[in-house]
Formats: C-alpha cells, sequence, structure tokens
C-alpha cells in the first residue's frame, strides 16, 4: 500500500497543497522561503511538518492561512480547500475563510494574544465574526469555549487580560479562540516551544482530545520530532523550503530515506541510541538567499554526490512501504518504484 | 490519485541518461562552495557602511561641513566685522541701513563709481547699517557653539550620573532615578527664563565669563547642566543595566578589576552608539532652545548676533524687509534639520533597536 | 493602578513643590526688595510696607506664607498694574487654553490619522509625502513658522489682518502652535503603527478572519495609542512654551504675552505667579497623560 492509500483510505483529502513557492522581497534579495511543496490533509488526521528554523515550515502555514507579512508573496502553486483553491480567493473571502475553515495557533502565546483586550473580548470577537451569535450568545459561548479548553473559573478568566494569564492557559485561550467556529482544519505552528515540558504534554492532550471531539485535521508546525512522535499521522520533513521526506510516522521514524531526516534521528536520543554519542548535523542552516542549484543539505550532508549539487533530487516512492523521499543516494541504489509499477 | 501524477517529477528519472561519474562523492571543496556564508564585517565598518549608504544623512554632513567652513571662511573674507556699522571711506552713511541683497548705498554707489572696489553685502545691512551676511554667519556661529557646548555638558554630565546609577544598581540607582523623574518633569524652559531673569539681576557684570557670554547664556548654560542630562542619563544607565548582566563583566569583577577600570574599559565601549547618538540628537534639540530663547530676547547679550536673536530683530521690518527674517530662519531650519537627519541617520546605521 | 495612581500623585505634588520652592527662593535672590525701585520711601514707610507685605519675616516663614495664599488663590498683587495677579492670570489663562486646546486637539487628530496613513502606504507616494513634511515641521521652531505664516498671510496675501488683538483668527496661531507637535505625533503615531502591525497579536487576529479595517483600527491602533497618548503631557508643554512667543508675535493676549510683558516689566510678583501657574499646569498635564496611559494599557498594573 502506497503512502497515500495509508493515509486517505479512500476519502477524499480536505486540503491540498500543489507546488507552492513563496518567498520574501527584502533589501538583500529575495528570500525563497517555500520552493515548491505539495503534500495532502485528510478530514480528521494529523499532519506534521518538521524541520530546523528557516526550513520555510512556519511560511508554509502562513501560505495556506495568506497571512504572510507584507513582503511576503505566494509566487507559485495552488492550495485546494474541499477542491476549491484558496489562493485565488479575494482579500474579503479570505478574511471569511480564516478562523471558519481553517484556524491557527502560533507559537508563543505571550505576545500572540492582543494586550490591550480582555481574553473574553478577543473570544467574542472571534465568535461574532466567524458564528451568527449575537453578544450575549457570544459571551455565553466563549465561556462555555475556556471551560472545554479546561480552564477553571471560566468566568474569572474571561474578564481577564492576557499578562494575567500563565503561559499555558494563554495557549489554551488561543486553542479557545482559534475553535469558535469548529473549523475543519486547525494549524498550530510550533504550539508547545515557548512552554514549560509539564504544560507542553498538556497541551498537546488537550489538541488531540479536541480532535476526536470536533472531528477536525490538524496540522501541526514544529522542530520538536517528540511532538511529531506524539501527535502525527503523516510527516513532512522540510529543509531549505522543500520537502525532503513524507511518510507515516512510522515510515519516517523506522525506515527515513532521506540523509537529513536520517541526520535528524542522530541527532536527538530515542531508545535504540540511548548509550550512544549523538551525532549532531554539523554545519549551519542554509542560506535562503542564494539556494544551492541542487539538493539544499548538499551542503551539510555526509554522502554528498557531484549530482547532489547540480540538479535537485525528484521525489521518488520507496518499495518499502510506498512514503516518498527526495535524495539522490535513493536513485544511485536504485531504491525506488515508479508510481506505475504500484499496485496494492 | 491523478492529483499525486501530477505531483509526481515531470521526468522520469529511470528515463535519463544518466552519467554514472556523477553519482561519485562530491569532495569537502566542492562542498564548501555550496555553503554560502556571509563575510563578517566589524560593528563599526557595517555602521559607517550604512551611514554612507544613506544619501539624507550624507547629505546632512555635506550641510553641515559647509556651514562649518563658512563660520570659518567668512570673517576672514568679507571685509566687515558682526559688530561693524558700515562706513565709506570712514564716513557714516545714512542710507546705508536696511539693504537688500546685493544693493549699495548711495555713498558706496559714488565710490564705486570713482573706481573703488566695494565688497557686495550678499545678504544687505540691516537696521543699524550693519553687513547682514556677516552677522548671520556669525548668528550661526554662536548657535552651532551653544549647541555644541551644550550637548557636551549633557554628555559629560549625563554619562557619568547614568553609569553611576546603572552601575551601582539597588538603592543609590533608586534614589538617583527618583531624582531624574523629578527633574525630568520640571518644565525647563520656564526655568530657564526664571534663571536667566534672576541671574540677569545677580550676576556680577565683570566676571570674564558673564562679559564674554551674558547672562542669558550663562543662565541656558546652567539650565542645560542642571535639566538636560536627565534623558542622557537614563539610556545611559538602561543600558550599563543590561551589559552589566553579561558574564565578561563577570569575569573582569572575578578578576578584581576596579569599578572605574570595568566602566571605562567594558561598560563605556559597548553603550558608545547610544550616546554619540544622543548627542548628535541632543544639538539641535539645544539649538531649537537657545533660538528660541533669543527670539524672546532672552539669549545671547547685544550686539552679539544668533539666529534667534536676528529673526527677532528682523520681525520690526517684516513688512518691508522680509529677507531680515528669511535668512537666519531658513538657516536654523537647515541646522536643525541636517543635525536631526544624521542623528537619524546615526541611529538607524549604528543602533536600531533605539529606534522609536 | 491606584498604587501606580498614587505614586504619580505624589510625584506630581513633589515636583509642583520644587518648583514652587525654585520659582519662590530664586526670585527672592534678586537685590533690592519690590520697594527700593519706585521713589524714594522714608525708612518707616518702607518698614510699614515691608510689615504689610511679611516682607520682613524670614523667607522661610514667607516663603510659606505664599504657598498659603496661593492655595487660596491668592497670588498677590502686579507691582505694575496694581491689579489681583489672580484675576489676571485667569482671564488670560483663558485665551491661551482656547488657543492651546485647539492647537492639542488638531495636533493629535491630523498626526493620528497621517502616521497611520503613512504607515499604512509605507514607501509609498503618501508616506514620503508626510515623512518630507514631518522632517522639515520637526526642525522648524514655532517662531519661525508663525513668522513666516504672519509674512505670507498677513503681510503678503492680506488674508488676515497684521496686529488683530480680537480673537476672530485664530487659525494662523493655532497652525504655528500645532505644527510641531503634529509632525511629532505623525512619526510617534507612523513608528507605533508599524511596530504593532509587527506584532504576533496582529497575525492572530487576521488568523482568526479579523477584516483589514478591524485589523488595523480594531488591533493595530489601540496599541499604537499608547505612546501618542504618553506624548501629551510634552506635547502640552510645548503648546505653553510655544505660546510665548506665538503669542507675542500674533499679539493675543493670553498667558503667553502676559508672562513675556512682566519679564520685561520686571514685575517680579507677576513672574513668579505664571511661573508657577504654568508649571502646575504642565506638571497636572503630563500627571492626566500618565494616569491615561495606564487606562489604556493595562499590563501597567503590574507594575508600579
Amino acid at each position: 500500500m502506497v503512502l497515500e492509500q495509508k493515509l486517505e483510505n479512500g476519502v477524499e483529502p480536505i486540503l491540498k497543497v500543489v507546488d507552492l513557492h513563496t518567498s520574501f522581497s527584502t533589501d538583500k534579495g529575495e528570500v525563497q522561503a517555500v520552493n515548491g511543496l505539495s503534500f495532502n490533509l485528510t478530514p480528521g488526521k494529523t499532519l506534521g511538518i518538521v524541520g530546523e528554523s528557516g526550513s520555510g515550515k512556519s511560511v508554509t502555514s502562513y501560505s495556506i492561512m495568506r497571512i504572510l507579512e507584507g513582503n511576503g508573496k505566494i509566487t507559485g502553486g495552488h492550495v485546494y480547500f474541499n477542491g476549491e483553491d484558496i489562493t485565488q480567493y479575494s482579500e474579503k473571502q479570505m478574511a471569511e475563510f480564516r478562523g471558519r475553515e481553517i484556524s491557527m495557533i502560533f507559537q508563543d502565546p505571550m505576545t500572540s494574544l492582543n494586550p490591550v483586550y480582555t481574553v473574553g473580548n478577543q473570544i467574542c470577537e472571534a465568535i461574532l465574526l466567524n458564528t451568527k451569535a449575537n453578544k450575549e450568545e457570544a459571551k455565553k459561548e466563549a465561556i462555555e469555549m475556556l471551560e472545554l479548553v479546561g480552564i477553571n473559573d471560566a468566568e474569572k478568566r474571561f474578564k481577564q487580560y492576557p499578562h494575567e494569564l500563565s503561559g499555558g492557559m494563554r495557549q489554551r485561550v488561543m486553542i479557545a479562540m482559534a475553535l469558535v467556529a469548529k473549523p475543519k482544519i486547525l494549524i498550530a505552528d510550533e504550539p508547545t516551544t515557548a512552554l514549560d515540558v509539564t504544560i507542553q504534554a498538556q497541551i498537546l492532550e488537550l489538541m488531540m482530545e479536541l480532535q476526536k471531539k470536533l472531528n477536525m485535521a490538524i496540522i501541526i508546525v514544529t522542530h520538536d520530532l517528540g511532538v511529531i512522535a506524539q501527535m502525527a499521522d503523516e510527516v513532512v520533513v522540510m529543509y531549505g523550503g522543500r520537502i525532503c521526506e513524507r511518510g507515516t510516522a512510522d515510515d519516517i521514524f523506522y525506515r527515513p530515506c532521506h540523509e537529513y531526516t536520517k541526520g535528524l534521528l542522530r541527532s536527538i536520543p530515542n531508545v535504540d541510541n540511548m548509550n550512544e554519542k549523538l551525532i549532531p548535523i554539523e554545519g549551519t542552516p542554509i542560506n535562503l538567499l542564494d539556494l544551492p542549484k541542487g539538493c539544499a543539505f548538499c551542503a551539510r550532508c555526509t554522502k554528498t554526490m557531484k549530482i547532489c549539487m547540480e540538479e535537485v533530487p525528484p521525489e521518488l516512492r520507496m518499495p518499502a512501504d510506498g512514503h516518498l523521499a527526495s535524495c539522490w543516494l535513493n536513485v544511485k541504489e536504485g531504491n525506488y518504484v515508479l508510481d506505475e509499477e504500484v499496485s496494492d | 490519485m491523478s492529483e499525486l501524477t501530477e505531483n509526481m517529477p515531470k521526468k522520469n528519472p529511470l528515463s535519463l541518461q544518466i552519467d554514472p561519474k556523477r553519482f561519485e562523492p562530491a569532495s569537502e571543496d566542492e562542498k564548501a562552495q555550496q555553503d554560502v556564508m556571509h563575510a563578517s564585517t566589524s560593528f563599526f565598518r557595517d555602521g559607517m557602511r550604512k551611514l554612507m549608504k544613506n544619501p539624507l544623512a550624507v547629505a546632512s554632513i555635506i550641510t553641515i561641513v559647509v556651514i562649518i567652513l563658512m563660520i570659518l571662511i567668512v570673517p576672514k573674507v568679507v571685509p566687515y566685522g558682526y559688530d561693524e556699522i558700515i562706513r565709506v571711506n570712514g564716513s557714516r552713511d545714512k542710507t546705508v541701513t536696511n539693504l537688500a541683497p546685493f544693493q549699495y548705498s548711495e555713498k558706496e554707489q559714488a565710490a564705486i563709481a570713482a573706481g573703488e572696489t566695494i565688497f557686495p553685502h550678499i545678504m544687505g545691512t540691516d537696521s543699524l547699517g550693519r553687513d547682514y551676511f556677516v552677522r548671520v554667519v556669525e548668528g550661526a556661529k554662536v548657535s552651532l557653539s551653544v549647541g555644541l557646548f551644550a550637548s557636551i555638558l549633557v554628555l559629560i554630565i549625563g554619562v557619568i550620573y547614568g553609569s553611576i546609577s546603572g552601575y551601582k544598581g539597588g538603592r543609590v540607582d533608586l534614589i538617583m532615578m527618583r531624582i531624574v523623574d523629578i527633574i525630568y518633569s520640571l518644565p525647563d524652559v520656564l526655568i530657564i527664563i526664571l534663571l536667566s531673569v534672576v541671574l540677569n539681576q545677580t550676576l556680577d557684570p565683570n566676571n570674564p565669563i558673564v562679559k564674554a557670554l551674558g547672562t542669558n547664556m550663562v543662565a541656558i548654560f546652567v539650565v542645560f547642566g542642571l535639566l538636560y542630562w536627565v534623558s542622557m542619563a537614563r539610556l545611559v544607565r538602561g543600558e550599563i543595566l543590561q551589559i552589566k548582566n553579561n558574564e565578561y563583566i563577570l569575569a573582569a569583577q572575578a578578576m578584581g578589576g576596579k569599578s572605574g577600570h570595568i566602566i571605562r574599559t567594558h561598560i563605556i565601549p559597548n553603550c558608545i552608539s547610544v550616546i554619540i547618538i544622543t548627542t548628535a540628537l541632543q544639538i539641535p534639540s539645544a539649538i531649537f532652545t537657545e533660538s528660541f530663547l533669543s527670539f524672546m530676547g532672552m539669549g545671547v547679550q547685544a550686539p552679539m548676533p544668533s539666529l534667534g536673536s536676528l529673526a527677532n530683530s528682523a520681525r520690526q521690518g517684516l513688512q518691508s524687509y522680509p529677507w531680515q527674517l528669511i535668512f537666519p530662519a531658513v538657516l536654523i531650519v537647515l541646522i536643525v534639520l541636517a543635525f536631526n537627519l544624521l542623528g537619524d541617520g546615526l541611529r538607524d546605521a549604528f543602533d536600531p533597536k533605539l529606534r522609536r | 493602578m491606584a498604587r501606580y495612581i498614587i505614586k504619580r500623585v505624589l510625584l506630581a505634588l513633589l515636583s509642583i513643590f520644587i518648583i514652587c520652592l525654585i520659582t519662590f527662593f530664586t526670585m527672592n535672590a534678586i537685590p533690592g526688595g519690590p520697594f527700593s525701585g519706585e521713589k524714594a520711601l522714608s525708612p518707616a514707610v518702607k518698614a510699614a510696607l515691608e510689615a504689610r507685605y511679611n516682607l520682613d519675616k524670614p523667607l522661610w516663614t514667607q516663603f510659606w506664607l505664599y504657598m498659603r495664599n496661593m492655595l487660596r488663590g491668592n497670588f498677590g498683587i502686579s507691582l505694575k498694574t496694581g491689579r489681583e495677579i489672580s484675576t489676571t492670570l485667569f482671564t488670560c489663562f483663558k485665551v491661551s487654553a482656547k488657543l492651546g486646546g485647539q492647537a492639542l486637539i488638531v495636533a493629535i487628530i491630523i498626526g493620528v490619522v497621517l502616521g497611520c496613513i503613512a504607515a499604512l502606504y509605507r514607501n509609498k507616494l503618501p508616506d514620503r509625502i508626510i515623512v518630507f513634511l514631518t522632517t522639515l515641521f520637526t526642525a522648524m521652531p514655532s517662531f519661525v513658522f508663525a513668522t513666516f505664516l504672519l509674512l505670507v498671510f498677513c503681510i503678503q496675501l492680506k488674508w488676515f489682518p497684521v496686529w488683530d488683538a480680537s480673537e476672530k483668527s485664530l487659525l494662523l496661531p493655532v497652525i504655528s502652535l500645532a505644527a510641531y507637535p503634529t509632525a511629532y505625533i505623525t512619526r510617534l503615531t507612523k513608528t507605533a503603527m508599524l511596530d504593532s502591525l509587527g506584532q504576533d497579536y496582529i497575525r492572530t487576529a487576521k488568523a482568526k478572519g479579523v477584516r483589514q479595517t478591524g485589523v488595523i483600527f480594531k488591533h493595530a491602533l489601540r496599541n499604537a495609542l499608547i505612546p501618542v497618548i504618553t506624548y501629551i503631557g510634552p506635547e502640552l508643554a510645548y503648546i505653553l512654551t510655544g505660546s510665548l512667543v506665538v503669542e507675542n508675535i500674533f499679539t493675543i493676549g493670553g498667558l503667553g504675552q502676559q508672562f513675556v510683558q512682566s519679564i520685561n516689566n520686571r514685575d517680579y510678583p507677576m513672574i513668579m505667579a505664571t511661573t508657577i501657574f504654568l508649571a502646575v499646569i504642565m506638571v497636572f498635564c503630563n500627571l492626566l497623560s500618565d494616569i491615561a496611559y495606564s487606562i489604556v494599557d493595562p499590563r501597567i498594573k503590574l507594575e508600579a
């Protein structure tokens, strides 16, 4: 069975990202943050996007929501939501779409809430924007949402300002605010990075619990492979704005077929390498201002070949489990199958 | 699944005629070429490069240099003194007052007709018959010097006060900052006016400093020394509090460095950019205050001109001789503008986080 | 918040007290009493007069007496006119308050609007024009601008009468007083707006489906106004000092003109009273803007 069949199981994907390109114009030139990204998201499933800082994983999520900074632009590709290309939406359509169909929560709950409005005010705003509720209903709804995300004493918290809450509590508020309109997809951009480890687990559990209750799909963007292992059904590994490898969590963790993924897994402790020395990936993240002609990872890879520096590797299907990887080594070793050859 | 094939690379890798050579391992050098890093530049050079790329800052530097050159050269070239009433061949000329730019008085015209060369009055003359160009240039000199000296005063007091407060910390810092808070809330211009009123009556007019500057100027400097340093002190203190928590300060202390030594060798060099920028921005503000007071007749002592007092005396003849106002006014705006833009440029180049 | 406000009020009272102290003692450092300048008085009359005005008492006692009278609204009598200073101050203050108030409001409204425009059209033509104007006006002292206005509109174009004490045409004085604060507020609003628009909570607002206008006005502007509000205090101080020259240029009988006149007349009680009065107004306005700040920015409650 190939990756898509395992994940979709005959269900039409709710989100299809096709050959997405995003770049930022800066004083020093065009920064190509995302270069030809494609993936599908199945309803009710969790997709993890993993990569180091500057790999374009956050930009990917902002591109889907079309909330890039002023100098950022989607320069190519499509994002289909239920078959509709939302990159073609007008700004007004997009404003209605956000929060209603896809919601998002962010890395730093300290700064992601507006400091001058109460928590209640901000949740009510989301409710009034995205549902048909009137003000009183919105307040009732907001308090219910606060309770749903596990905030005690919701009535009191409703009237408080963000700075009066702890980090974990603020992230819960963010989640409550994102879910008021029962969106089909929740994008979580590093939702636990700024939180204490104990709080991290609580937030992840809350997200999974709400996912079941509301039957929504989640895209979780993180650099933390632990979070991915806990949450994700499908994993996309990104480097330099491109996908290195995508597959189910098991495929990626147990049968990595890209040198970068392998490097990543070697650099974190797990049950197998507990007694060994961890091996970091040498070098620094690439400079997105001038991407190499070939594979983005070639400068840091231990097995770089000449072709790696000249040509971008194609995305190939792995024979063992049908997941996808883009590494010339697989070509060299003949470790791939063509789609035509794949049968159930 | 149709979507999928679309996602797949268009070229089937098997159909490519792949040269096995290309699958040979790459050498370290080849890899290094791919690892593009930006060359590191020193803080100062990087800042200067940014400053020189800022056209407004460069224009400001040129303007300031031109004005300073004028101040240095004009008194040597133009044969009139700033307080000298123009005489033609030793005798007074009643028609020499309030001349328009490049106009000559009757006696001067007669002298020119007689074959003498008379230096033109580039900006005309004032109501007493003094060459206005020389007066405006002298006024610019006075205004600029006031700005510079006031800023140096502010610099010295502010840096010393701020560094002590920031370095000592704790109770000392608390008390020193309360004092700053109070001084900050005092209305500066009112106190300058008050002081100059009082000093006018109390200062010994034979004191050489008072004689040279005039009581109002002394009042201005006293007030600058008393009040204007507070924002500098606050900035320096804030900067030092931040620097103080760095490990290298701890290391210096652990090795037995004395406070003064640590402040001089470690802390001051690290907050120098803040100090320079604030000083650069202090100059126009001092010039502003001086010209304002001179305009109210509380600035420099006559016959010494400053741009503000020139503008003030031009008010009487505003209807007939508007240029007497325009020249000093434009020069004030130009000087203040140049220093403001230079200060902004320095800030953007050396300390972008200061931008407000 | 209560603690913060109490602290601010105490600081303001302390500042006022220090200003009174400085003013009183520096004015008393001027040699010769108020009666030495007039025609020679016999020692007996002089002593009687000094006793009448408590001038024979020690300086500190005089200070406390002055403070006590001041709190009752009694600033003494002008040497020049012989009238109650408090009456003159009050009449002049009404004129100045009208002028200053208008300038303040004009500066805030225009400044905030232009600042927003500049931020939203960053690096486009409207922004460049606004930046040019603000740079120019922040380099122009109010007296230069006021005299230019006078020159152009009263003398050259004759749209307004030149020396008119009537209050009909406050337009030019208001413009010349408001020019600098407007430019400053524009710059302040622009940087604050840009800063605010780059914050994470703006992204959150967009992500939850807030429209462009809502993002700008509800989320960005509210935060951007915080520095503007803190600037209102210093702005008022600027307008007050600016009115010293502007009132003179346009011959408006407000506090500013009164003050300059009293300085020229060496009317010491008047100078003292006006200084204290102006200073109290400035301190008071600073206090108000501090309190307003604590209302707009809820985070201030935690500090103190």
